[in-house]
């Protein structure tokens, strides 16, 4: 019975982090504890000659200095994330050439970006170890530097890994239906390059990481500012050679993930293993500055695209051949790239599509999957092209929008290729053209076109722009449960999954107290710690709920059952014919004879007062893992209605509208929660937000002076309609919806400046739309007007 | 490392140590004298996470040595909460409408703004509001709930 999912619950995690008990692995002080700073590289490709760490290792307070050959044969180097490596099926459909592109824990003879760790200073506080850091002499001999991937591609280009051969890390070709033919049969083919930028996800919280080795036990506790605890638990295992079962990784309070905090990091192996080198605790805080050099950033995509189209707007066929700069490392395969390749067609019918993606290595940050994950950028691409069709049709663009939705009657639709975990890519269900007429409504679109007309008289440029989205959420392999029943009567759920603002504390609780009858005041949630459950694998790709949720909602029942098994033997009736409700079990016929779940707890022990029925064990708990069929498809609409200052070239976001379907809807409050704080990063991606490096590899945005975020003045209220078009991928219904808001912005926004712009040809096809940038745009097409 | 003698008034308890005087007062009131309340998010005065009180002003902590605290009264994140643990009208109002996600910002937040209600106590605009905390960066929620949460906050303090 739903009492609690589907309410605005009050989150349960607010009282210590209101009242500045929350605990942040910088919070965390041990006793004898040591800390680190890390000397990172300062060129974008070099080779280091020689490291002199005398004089920073007689500093005062100073334990010891730590470079690569220290490591050697300790610790071993990185291995490609296995976490995302293709299933066999996929890769036998595209045959992907991927390069095990490894990456060092510490540089040894040569860095290939700024940001690169390259020695570490132990020390008695953080103060010591800096000024430590500062003595530490490096002799470099510079290298050739390549920043730009159309250079890194071409056969003279500098190789920043020999053993690769040239810096085309992966290359991929999907391929649906007959584009030549379609192509063929074009009444216009419209062609264009589309880049989304480099960006940085930037959680308020930077990495760090505390650890404690325990030689009497040889237990390894590590704190990490992860999204993935059990992913580092593993590879610290693998790679500093511990049994598993003696590291417990923990991700207490986390300021925000957002995906860069999804990668394990070599700070996360190598602290740990100095701490049991010098069997202190030892704790490593990223600072900021660092942040922006060294944790992965995302996007950098650029597609060279072309569609063939009717003179109705029908789409026939669509190529795209894309690059995405990955900087100096890849250790993801195919994830964002491939990524953009299933999404790019989103709502949209088109039967031939060919696409190649090659994943390029240039001197910069390498990169890692960012709230999106490869489908902002697809994105942009789909909606920008929808504008540029109906553009040169003389149509509206949600004519051109609705021509090539893929209809409800269409569902499930088979868009005819693999989905990154292997199964057919089937869109299960929503109603596309629904979510646009109901953006429209809510905008008021006819009214709004008038208003725009009248605005322009009066030399006000007013514009619209509308951008759509799929998404695959809930990607598997499982995420678990153990739902368990304490002594006192209160319910306990633990779950693999690693929140960092998603509230799981209190939506799962909300699933948990509706299995049992009880309010979620009544259930406490935890996460974030290996040692809760044997196997788990993180928050990430929106999946939190459609995982971790089903997983608590069936393990729930589980528990449910025997819990009414155990009360059937105490009270002698059926447990067929008992009722759980409010905390008590009765029979459906005779309310007033209960027995409480403590009650219950206490018969479930073992021994002679146990009443747990032959045949089932006893104890009070169960276990569920979830693994789903394949991933969930959220969808929806995003609408910008904004302001451009011809003059200044500056926007303004007037109104931001968003329609979605994320299934079944768990708490209100947060999902729209989610949604807003979505959509805030990606108007920093569309209007604000990009990662710059110069010619020589340099960092140009290292300071939030640089790269800016949007604050509380650039942040409309999004205002919302939902549809819920419930999954019939796992027993509630979830769809996943972190990352929706982040994904339709820059496509929106970018729209929306162009029509408002219009009858000026302004093509935006990068971002962010920064005030120079549409000047300079704005500026030339005013020239070419002149002649 | 010489360390020099500071005192400060820290949530109304008098406080006396020694402390190297390049000291932050952030790593002061976090390392020192464990009120990790007090956030760091950018070290270097954009994102307001460190923001506390002093003599009823924000200032970024992270800005700030902590020998430049000398005799000052200084108030954190720790004191906002009623003797008896509840929240007070604005910690109540974030609660209310969902003005956190993961958290890691809102210590600042609360900070500015008991400052700005102090200063400005009838309602003010949206756009007031937007301005008032405009120097506290959220990467989390998108603020519209924090906006919210001000408004009510003004209600719950009548
Ligand atoms: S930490 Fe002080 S302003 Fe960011
Ligand atoms: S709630 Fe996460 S940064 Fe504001």
């Amino acid at each position: 019975m739903a009492q609690y999912v589907g309410q605005n619950v009050k989150r349960k995690e607010d009282y210590r982090l209101l009242t500045g008990n929350g605990r942040f692995v910088g919070d965390i002080r041990l006793d004898n504890m040591a800390e680190a700073a890390i000397l990172r590289s300062s060129y974008g490709h070099a080779l280091i000659k020689s490291i002199d760490t005398s004089k920073a290792k007689d500093c005062e307070g100073v334990i010891d200095v730590i470079t690569a050959a220290d490591l050697e044969g300790k610790v071993q180097p990185f291995t490609e994330f296995v976490e995302f490596t293709l299933p066999p099926n996929l890769e036998k459909d595209i045959k992907p050439i991927i390069k095990k592109n490894p990456e060092p824990m510490l540089a040894k003879d040569r860095v290939t970006f700024v940001g690169q760790a390259i020695a570490i200073v132990i020390a008695e506080n953080r103060y010591a170890a800096e000024d430590a850091i500062g003595l530490i002499k490096i002799e470099f001999e510079p290298l050739p530097v390549v920043t730009d991937p159309y250079e890194s591609v071409k056969a003279e280009s500098t190789v920043i890994h020999q053993d690769l051969q040239n810096n085309i890390q992966s290359h991929f070709e999907v391929s649906v239906g007959d584009v030549e033919k379609a192509f063929n049969q074009a009444d216009h083919v419209i062609r264009a390059r589309i880049k989304t930028p480099r960006v940085s996800g930037n959680p308020l919280e930077t990495r760090g990481v505390v650890a404690e080795y325990e030689e009497r036990t040889q237990q390894l506790q590590v704190w990490s500012s992860t999204q993935v605890p059990y992913m580092v638990r593993s590879y610290l295992s693998k790679l500093v050679g511990l049994v598993e079962n003696n590291i417990r990784v923990v991700a207490p309070d986390v300021g925000g993930g957002f995906g860069p905090k999804c990668a394990v990091y070599p700070e996360e192996i190598v602290i740990p293993y100095l701490s049991t080198k010098y069997k202190r605790p030892i704790k490593w805080i990223e600072d900021r500055l660092e942040h922006m050099q060294s944790t992965r950033h995302s996007r950098d995509q650029v597609h060279d695209v072309e569609v063939a189209v009717k003179n109705d707007g029908t789409i026939l066929g669509l190529k795209d051949h894309f690059l995405l700069d990955n900087g100096a490392h890849n250790s993801f395969a195919l994830c964002c790239a491939y990524n953009s390749a299933a999404h790019l067609r989103g709502m949209y019918r088109i039967p031939n599509y060919d696409i190649t993606g090659q994943i390029v290595l240039t001197n910069k940050t390498p990169n890692v999957p960012y709230r999106g994950a490869g489908r902002p950028e697809a994105v942009f691409v789909m909606d920008r092209l929808i504008y540029m069709i109906a553009e040169k049709l003389n149509m509206d663009p949600v004519d051109v929008s609705f021509k090539n939705f893929i209809t409800p009657e269409e569902m499930p639709y088979d868009t005819d290729l693999f989905y990154r975990d292997g199964a057919n890519m089937v869109l299960e269900n929503g109603d596309y053209p629904g979510s646009l007429k109901q953006a429209m409504k809510i905008v008021g679109y006819e009214q709004f076109r008038e208003q725009q007309k009248e605005a322009r008289e009066k030399g006000k440029y007013l514009g619209i722009g509308f951008s759509s989205y799929i998404e695959g959420t809930g990607i598997g392999p499982h995420e678990g449960a153990v739902v368990r029943l304490d002594s006192s009567g209160h319910i306990l759920a633990f779950v693999g999954s690693s929140p960092h603002g998603q509230s799981h504390e209190t939506t799962l609780a909300q699933i948990c107290a509706d299995e049992f009858g009880v309010s979620p005041d009544q259930v406490t949630v935890k996460a974030g710690d290996t040692s809760l459950l044997p196997y788990g694998v993180g928050t990430f790709a929106s999946r939190g709920a459609v995982t971790a949720g089903s997983a608590v909602h069936v393990a729930s029942k589980k528990l449910k059952e025997k819990l009414l098994a155990i009360a059937g033997e105490m009270l002698e009736v059926a447990a067929s014919d008992l009722e759980l409700q409010n905390g008590k079990v009765y029979p459906k016929a005779m309310p007033t004879r209960f027995v409480t779940l403590q009650e219950i707890a206490l018969a479930a022990k073992p021994g002679p007062r146990c009443k747990v029925p032959e045949g089932m064990e006893p104890g009070a708990s169960a276990t569920h893992y979830f693994v789903p069929p394949t991933v969930t498809f959220s969808s929806g609409f995003h609408t910008a209605v904004v302001e451009v200052d011809k003059d200044t070239g500056f926007v303004e976001i007037l109104r931001y509208i968003v329609v979605h379907d994320c299934g079944r809807v768990l708490n209100p409050m947060i999902v729209d929660g989610q949604i807003q704080g979505g959509v805030a990063q990606g108007i920093g991606g569309a209007l604000y937000e990009e990662i710059i490096y110069d010619e020589n590899g340099q960092l140009v945005t290292g300071t939030y002076m640089d790269y800016l975020l949007p604050t509380a003045m650039e942040v409309p209220v999004v205002e919302m309609g939902h549809q819920e078009f419930l999954s019939p991928r796992n027993p509630m219904g979830i769809k996943g919806v972190g990352e929706g808001g982040a994904i339709g912005p820059p496509a929106a926004i970018a729209n929306a400046v162009c029509d408002a712009l219009k009858p000026m040809k302004i093509e935006i096809n990068t971002l962010p739309v920064s005030p120079n940038k549409l000047r300079s745009l704005i500026e030339e097409a005013e020239l070419q007007e002149m002649h | 490392m010489k360390e020099t003698l500071v005192k400060v008034t820290i949530n109304g308890k008098e406080v006396a140590k020694e402390i190297e005087s390049r000291w932050l007062l952030s790593d002061f009131l976090r390392d020192n004298l464990g009120l990790t309340g007090t956030h760091v998010g950018c070290e270097h005065g954009v994102c307001g996470a460190c923001t506390v009180l002093i003599n009823g002003e924000p200032v970024r902590s992270c800005l700030m040595l902590a020998v430049q605290a000398d005799g000052c009264q200084v108030e954190t994140v720790e004191s906002l909460a009623r003797a008896d643990g509840s929240f007070n009208h604005i910690q109540q109002a974030f609660a209310n409408n969902h003005a956190l996600q993961c958290g890691f910002c809102t210590p600042g937040f609360l900070m500015s703004l008991k400052s700005f209600m102090e200063n400005n106590p009838t309602l003010p605009t949206d756009e007031e509001i937007r301005e008032a905390i405009s120097g506290n960066l959220c990467r989390c929620t998108g603020y519209s709930n924090i906006i919210k949460a001000v408004k009510e906050a003004y209600a719950l303090n009548c």
